[in-house]
């Protein structure tokens, strides 16, 4: 009971720690065409995530690889019903992770606007599928005790779905803007300073929103009402948004970041508080929900992992937390050539 | 539509195609970054200049490397949903830890050495790539033993109705996987070393950048030559065990149809599977097959056609991948060996250099094929003796993965010319010259 508490906790931390990471430069990749008005701008930009993106990016191979270990039956399901999607999300990956490479090798126009257009839909698909993707696993995704799933891709996108993947996008461009806030400087700062108050104000709105939607359309809020603490989750993250608006306001965008950083986190576990013990709920039948103790590998295995996880996920922080040092503040000249 | 067999040639297409850019980041990242420490010791500009004009050549392939790599690691979740439910705790396991311990290095530390010329000393630099170089060959080994556990299952008991884990250094001491470490690096570092004197050899014939492509010739030379032999040897080693623990694949691979003790050595045949014997054969030598297989050369070797029909792989396949393999890795020995002695002498042998540059692409193809004769010889199994490929699949439509299978092959085909181009592109322009 206890080893498989702890698992569900370290799965949705990782998920946790995924969207925080990687959602920033899939931030800044959905900003990019927009913002980047010149060659410097857009190289400015593609710099400013290029130490980070592919370390961030095994984030979501780990928490992939945490789910196949601890809970097999999670992964099988949960990858299998989800398809299409996750192909897609795949493909979006996959091109933007050579864009950033191949776009610099050939100096002609239209051979960098094809990876430019790679490098905008590989951000902005994954943003948002993963958001219709989690808000539809709330909800409950209809599959069978054999794990069939009875769907389409077109059944994802209903409503709340689509609600999720906005919330989702909204988010990671926020944390995005704020990135490049403390990234760059000169007219390109202050266009990304113009295009972060706009987000905020969107954000606003859509996660009040997806807060409400949640109670008629999920039944996250049962756990909630069984355990009020919980409710403290909901308080940080709605207390974190405006906090973004605080540093935005006085142009501190490390702390701007780390806010928006805050409110990612709490937004993932807002759902995963919810989810508990729950992973991978069916809305045909809820005898053949996956939960965090019908679905576990053997003890054996979850203490190995454990180990491995106490041991080694701190150092990969400290490390990861050494590049950003490395490479903190504003970009300069030498960092402008590649 | 069968999604058993889209989703076979979906894997297959997938995971050939990430090898095509692994080996190549496994063999070369450790050539540049001796190519670097030798700049950091010496101040030599020249070594500098190699490890920039590489390190390009090696960024370009790396970045495809990884892309496709992550696919793989969510495939066996959407195409292989029933063998990952029933291998999760054992084989799950290998591939977090694998991303945890060896991923985030690879990738954390390639991205410190892309930008951090100019933040890091010259050593420091140096040693941010011997990290890139150990990361990538440590996730190397665990996915080899994550393959070796399909190849040859230990350290597991069914219960629940699925494998669990019951030890687990047996699992990391697995001899299948330790075997095919000791062969799969080497032979990737076979490929890195033909890489490089490849292209040097190109530009020594055209009497362009003569010191900086030989000394690149030189170091790959000596590299080349130590993996050749090491290959050989461990793939000899590798023969006999999957001899002891896959009788079938080794059967196959040697189309050999009828159990005999002093079994000969078919060099080379027509198999026909449905006759089930060769059609044509020649050059067979007595009893060298149970020498090979058991290091004996009266013993027993069993035939394919002792097997149940149901349990017998592919024997075409297996047998030409075998005998291709085998005879270009003699063909590497024997070239790198020749090479040595003429290691001073480059220039005065414009056909040895010739044939160098034409070599380039045989260690692909003989990488491949020794995964496909490694992967087919395994059929009909997914887990050898535990599961079949048959039950292995998800249950998804088979439409959704005719659509991806198509996708793949479009995106990743696309993919592979353009990156081949820009390497080549590179590759052809040769180092930049020394800014004053
Ligand atoms: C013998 C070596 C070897 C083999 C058999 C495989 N790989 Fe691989 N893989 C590597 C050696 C490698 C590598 C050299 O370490 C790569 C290439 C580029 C890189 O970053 O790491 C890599 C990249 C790579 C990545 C991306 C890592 C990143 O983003 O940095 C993933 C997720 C996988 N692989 C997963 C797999 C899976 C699931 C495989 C099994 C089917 C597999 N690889 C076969
Ligand atoms: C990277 C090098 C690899 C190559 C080139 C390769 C090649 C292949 C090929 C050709 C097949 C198709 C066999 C058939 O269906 O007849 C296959 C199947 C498969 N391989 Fe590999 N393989 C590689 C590595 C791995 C590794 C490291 C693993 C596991 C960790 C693995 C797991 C599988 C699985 C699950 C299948 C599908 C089921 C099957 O057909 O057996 N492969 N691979
Ligand atoms: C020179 C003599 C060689 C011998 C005797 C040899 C032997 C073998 C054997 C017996 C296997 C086992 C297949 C299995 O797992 O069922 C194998 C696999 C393999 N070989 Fe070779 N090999 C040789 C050269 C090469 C070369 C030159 C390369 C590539 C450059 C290569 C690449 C591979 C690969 C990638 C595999 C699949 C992974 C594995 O199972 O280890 N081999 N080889």
């Amino acid at each position: 009971m206890i080893l498989e508490t702890i698992w569900f906790f370290i799965w949705g931390l990782l998920w946790a720690i995924f969207f925080m990471t990687d959602g920033f430069d899939f931030g800044v990749g959905t900003l990019y065409p927009f913002l980047g008005k010149s060659e410097d701008d857009k190289r400015a930009m593609i710099n400013s995530i290029g130490p980070f993106w592919d370390g961030n990016e095994v984030w979501l191979i780990t928490a992939g690889g945490v789910t196949f270990a601890a809970f097999p039956k999670v992964y099988a399901v949960m990858f299998s019903t989800l398809y299409a999607p996750l192909m897609l999300i795949l493909f979006a990956l996959i091109l933007r992770g050579v864009a950033f490479e191949f776009r610099g090798q050939i100096d002609s126009p239209g051979w960098k606007r094809i990876w430019d257009l790679c490098i905008f839909i590989g951000s902005f698909m994954p943003a948002f599928l993963f958001g219709v993707v989690f808000a539809n696993i709330f909800r409950g995704i209809p599959f069978d005790g054999q794990g069939v799933y009875h769907g389409n891709l077109l059944m994802l996108l209903n409503p709340y779905g689509v609600l999720g993947g906005l919330l989702f996008l909204l988010l990671f461009l926020l944390h995005g803007a704020n990135w490049l806030g403390m990234k760059t400087d000169g007219d390109l700062n202050i266009r990304v300073a113009a295009v972060a108050d706009k987000i905020w104000i969107a954000l606003v709105p859509t996660a009040v929103l997806f807060l409400i939607a949640t109670w008629f359309a999920t039944d996250l809020y049962a756990n909630y009402l069984a355990n009020p603490v919980f409710f403290l989750i909901i308080l940080c993250s709605v207390l974190s948004i405006f906090v973004v608006k605080f540093y935005l306001v006085k142009k501190d965008y490390f702390s701007a970041w780390c806010a928006s950083a805050t409110t990612i986190v709490t937004c993932t576990f807002f759902g995963i508080a919810g989810l508990f013990p729950r992973m991978f709920p069916s809305i045909i039948d809820p005898q053949y929900t996956l939960t965090a103790f019908n679905s576990s590998s053997s003890p054996l295995t979850l203490k190995i992992m454990l180990g491995v996880v106490v041991v080694f996920i701190p150092i990969v922080i400290a490390y990861q937390m050494w590049t950003y040092r490395l490479f903190q503040g504003k970009l300069t000249e030498e960092e402008m050539e590649y | 539509m069968d999604p058993v067999f889209l989703s076979r040639l979906q894997f297959a297409a997938a995971t050939m195609f990430h090898f095509l850019f692994v080996p190549l980041t496994l063999g070369l990242s450790i050539i540049i970054a001796y190519m670097e420490t030798r700049y950091a010791r010496t101040g030599d500009k020249l070594y500098l200049q190699m490890t920039k004009f590489w390190g390009k050549i090696f960024l370009i392939n790396f970045a495809v490397g990884v892309v496709t790599g992550i696919t793989l690691e969510f495939q066996f979740g959407t195409n292989w949903s029933r063998y990952s439910e029933f291998v999760g705790d054992v084989f799950g396991s290998l591939l977090a830890i694998e991303a945890s311990l060896a991923f985030f290095l690879e990738s954390t530390f390639i991205g410190i050495w892309i930008f951090g010329w100019k933040k890091l000393s010259a050593k420091a630099h140096a040693a941010v790539m011997w990290m890139v170089a150990i990361a990538g060959n440590f996730s190397a080994i665990w996915i080899l033993t994550a393959n070796g556990f399909m190849q040859h299952p230990v350290g597991y008991t069914i219960r629940n109705g699925r494998a669990e884990m019951t030890n687990f250094f047996e699992l990391l001491f697995n001899k299948f996987s330790i075997l095919q470490i000791l062969h799969v690096l080497p032979a990737a570092c076979i490929l890195a070393a033909f890489f490089v004197m490849g292209i040097s050899a190109w530009h020594l014939l055209r009497k362009q950048h003569i010191e900086f492509f030989q000394r690149s010739f030189r170091i790959a030379l000596v590299f080349g030559l130590a993996a050749s032999i090491l290959t050989g040897l461990t793939g000899d080693l590798h023969g006999t065990h999957v001899a002891e623990v896959q009788p079938a694949k080794l059967a196959a691979m040697e189309a050999h149809w009828e159990t005999q003790a002093n079994a000969p050595l078919i060099l080379f045949a027509i198999p026909d599977e449905k006759a089930g014997k060769n059609i044509v054969e020649f050059g067979a030598i007595p009893g060298l097959l149970s020498f090979l297989g058991y290091h004996d050369f009266s013993a027993t070797v069993r035939g394919i056609n002792d097997f149940p029909e149901d349990e017998r792989p592919p024997v075409l396949i297996p047998f030409v991948s075998f005998r291709v393999m085998v005879g270009l890795g003699t063909l590497f020995i024997f070239l790198t060996l020749y090479g040595w002695f003429r290691r001073n002498k480059l220039m005065e042998s414009p056909l040895y250099l010739k044939i160098m540059l034409f070599s380039i692409p045989l260690p692909y193809i003989a990488i491949e094929l020794g995964w496909v004769l490694a992967e087919v010889g395994r059929q009909p199994w997914i887990v050898y003796g535990l599961m079949k490929t048959s039950d292995a699949a998800s249950p998804v439509a088979g439409y959704q993965v005719l659509i991806s299978l198509v996708a793949f092959i479009a995106i990743y085909g696309l993919l592979g010319a353009v990156a081949f181009y820009l390497m080549a592109k590179h590759a052809i322009k040769g180092p930049a010259v020394e800014k004053p």
